[in-house]
């Protein structure tokens, strides 16, 4: 009796152990839902919209110009940020805000990638802390569920 | 000692010595400030033969999501067996520390 309710529980502990690596694997190497917050995205996403996020991109390293993806944040590697990728390394880009006179452009450099928000007036994005290294890309965003 | 990924090239990872956490302000070797501090959510890191190391010297502090691992043990080749000890050079030490 005794030994029947042990079995049970191993079995049960067993399929968990089984789950849980699955599910891990599945989040690191094809994707995930993400729920975003802020209002850097605007209009494209709203505040707390439900999205879904492939990571297969990031390791076969083909992230485009214009994709939306998730980064690990540089100040701070416990908290994600949700941004457009602007430019790849080599490309100039803009690195004033929209309301200075005077324009200035840098290269991004290699190895980079350079990170802006959809509603410009409103967020922190490369034009803040640089460029940022392709190593903090987590995924990219494909569709939006809710 | 720590294993990142090299933020020049992302598909490459390096193994270097963690000199410096953020907050500390060290004395830099060949890199274009002379004192740096390390910025909020980034380290500092360094290859233990100075001079032909491609370390924060060339790229500057390092974001901490881009450490992957740290190297504990040598496996082989087997005369080379041993722990590596999280040991910082003394003339490496930062100048001054952030305090809590």
């Amino acid at each position: 009796m005794f030994l029947n309710v042990l079995g049970k529980t191993f079995r049960f502990l067993g399929y968990t152990v089984q789950y849980g690596c699955i599910a891990h694997c599945a989040f690191e190497y094809l994707g995930g839902i993400v729920v975003c917050s802020g209002p850097s995205m605007e209009p494209t996403i709203q505040n707390s919209d439900i999205v879904f996020s492939e990571n297969l991109s990031r390791h076969f390293y083909c992230i485009q110009k214009g994709d939306i993806v998730i980064v690990k944040s540089p100040h701070d590697p416990k908290s994600n940020i949700c941004k457009r990728v602007i430019g790849l390394e080599g490309d100039k880009v803009c690195t004033s805000n929209p309301s200075d006179f005077l324009k200035s452009h840098s290269y991004v450099p290699k190895g980079h990638v350079w990170l802006e928000g959809d509603n410009l007036r409103n967020s922190t994005d490369s034009r803040c802390y640089g460029p940022v290294p392709y190593g903090l890309i987590r995924g990219r965003i494909c569709f939006k569920v809710y | 000692i720590s294993c990142l990924r090299s933020p020049r090239n992302p598909e490459q990872k390096i193994i270097k010595r963690v000199i410096a956490l953020e907050g500390d302000i060290i004395k830099t070797i060949g890199y274009k400030k002379k004192y740096v501090k390390v910025p909020h959510g980034h380290i500092w890191v360094e290859g233990d033969h100075h001079g032909h190391s491609f370390d924060s010297n060339a790229f500057g502090p390092v974001s901490l999501g881009l450490l992957h691992a740290r190297a504990t043990h040598i496996l082989w080749p087997p005369q080379r067996w041993q722990k590596l000890q999280p040991v910082l050079p003394p003339e490496r030490k930062p100048l001054q520390r952030e305090q809590e």
